[in-house]
């Protein structure tokens, strides 16, 4: 991907790895008086599939929202593909970045949330070609077969022609998977995506994620409570408490023998 | 009171006149209103100040005054430096720009009321502004609104007389005339009749479409 030829003279971090694609600096989040992340810094390489997790409140949603622009961080930086998200350099400046630089950044990333947020006044197919067609100017003929080939993978060919309330939750958010992955991201964020569902609507939703993680180099940041989807697709597992990072390493090693007490008291709780 | 119905054969063709103005004031003025409320309400969600502020305070100014008020200034005022119009232009206007602050809430309302989720998935996918508004947004809003929208539409008409006040010869109007002219009665009943017969079925209708529409 073009991201792979990003420059590296960056002058705040000389020594950034060329595969990097998400960093966050120093960034720090409140709402009101509550700091929701504090000084956060972590990053993620390109092809990675990362999982945050923790208690709720500590921040990992947070995360995902900062770097889909939903919400803006209060100090520090956050670059995507070497490019800064909510900054631009101007003069040897850093300035808040103009719609249209937000923009261009933000078009590498792709989410699915809780809610699946499907536009309920449109089909399944112009869910899915909506933006392919309006922001990356594909022709309606190039994005329909787009997406038949997405509903192929998500297993949903036969309801392309329903709305959104005719289909199970489950459906709607394979559709909301297959929507994301029409823009191309480079990375996919997904958002406790099966905390919404019926319990026996989730495996099919896990099954398309790990179908997507082990045959695509898409990156992945997955906030999730399904402890053995996340052992099973990731590569890196961060726990996170209180804002920080408390802990990181490769699943194995959190779910199995993590260093840090305050990780073995959640999964105790959780597992 | 003695009631006559050949009175009532000679007002006929003043009545149809008056039936025609006053369905054109309503059609004319339900356009008007319908369209510059949905500006209105799209305006006053915009994030530049500039547009945003100046809209509520017009809508906000034209909300809290009278009617008949805006209609003497529109027919009267006006033309000391703008264009004049005919009274049923005057009309239509003054009735269109009044309800249409009041359609605009019922927008806002509609809009309000599209879940905060739909404008994340649309920032997520990048969609730009304008055709967020315009294909995800407003689909859903004023889905929601149509059948508040109608209630309008019979407010409207029940307040249409109010432009005889500036010499638009409505249904009242008309009925004023005739019975001033033949000292009788008769066509103000008959006018009132009409609005009944004009105003029940319409508000049946628009409790059928929102039983059809909320689901």
């Amino acid at each position: 991907m073009s991201s792979d030829t990003n420059t590296t003279n960056d002058a705040v971090n000389p020594a950034v790895d060329s595969n990097e694609l998400i960093r966050f600096d120093k960034v720090v989040k409140r709402f009101g008086d509550n700091v929701v992340l504090d000084h956060l810094d972590f990053s993620v390489d390109s092809g990675k599939h990362v999982t945050l997790i923790g208690p709720s409140g500590s921040g990992k949603t947070t995360i995902l929202r900062l770097l889909m622009t939903l919400l803006k961080p209060d100090e520090g930086t956050i670059k995507v593909g070497g490019q800064y998200l909510t900054h631009e350099e101007k003069n040897g400046k850093l300035v808040p970045a103009g719609e249209k630089h937000v923009r261009d950044v933000r078009k590498n990333i792709g989410m699915v949330f809780q809610q699946f947020n499907l536009f309920p006044n449109m089909k399944v197919l112009r869910n899915i070609t909506e933006a392919p067609v309006q922001v990356l100017g594909l022709s309606k003929d190039e994005a329909d077969q787009r997406a038949r080939e997405l509903l192929e993978l998500v297993g949903l060919t036969e309801h392309i022609d329903k709305y959104p309330t005719q289909l199970s939750g489950g459906q709607q958010q394979r559709v909301a998977i297959a929507r994301a992955l029409a823009m191309r991201p480079q990375v996919l964020l997904l958002d406790e995506v099966t905390s919404a569902l019926d319990p026996e609507l989730v495996a099919g939703v896990l099954d398309v994620l790990r179908d997507i993680a082990h045959t695509t180099d898409i990156t992945m940041l997955c906030v999730t409570h399904e402890m053995n989807f996340a052992r099973d697709i990731s590569d890196q597992v961060l726990m996170f408490d209180a804002g920080r990072v408390i802990e990181s390493g490769a699943p194995e090693k959190i779910f199995g023998d993590p260093d840090h007490q305050r990780t073995r008291e959640f999964l105790s709780a959780v597992l | 009171m003695n009631w006559d119905w050949s009175v009532v054969d000679a007002f006929m063709p003043r009545f149809w006149d008056g039936v025609l103005v006053t369905l054109q004031a309503l059609f004319w003025g339900c356009l008007i209103a319908f369209t510059l409320g949905l500006v209105w309400a799209v305006a006053q969600r915009s994030p530049q100040k500039w547009i945003s502020w100046p809209v509520t305070a017009i809508t906000e100014f034209i909300r809290n005054t009278p009617l008949l008020v805006q209609l003497f200034f529109l027919f009267y005022v006006v033309p000391e430096w703008g264009p004049s119009m005919s009274p049923l232009t005057t009309g239509v206007i003054g009735l269109g720009l009044h309800y249409s602050t009041y359609t605009s809430e019922v927008y806002r309302s509609g809009i309000d009321a599209v879940p905060v989720g739909q404008w994340e998935a649309a920032t997520a996918l990048s969609l730009p502004r304008g055709h967020t508004w315009r294909a995800v947004i407003l689909p859903q809003a004023i889905r929601r609104v149509i059948p508040a929208l109608g209630n309008y539409v019979v407010s409207m008409l029940k307040d249409s007389p109010i432009i005889f006040a500036i010499g638009a010869l409505e249904m009242l109007g008309e009925a004023r005339g005739f019975s001033n002219e033949t000292f009788t009665i008769e066509a103000y009943v008959v006018v009132g009749v009409a609005f009944l017969v004009i105003a029940y079925p319409a508000s049946l209708l628009l409790r059928a479409l929102e039983r059809r529409l909320v689901q």
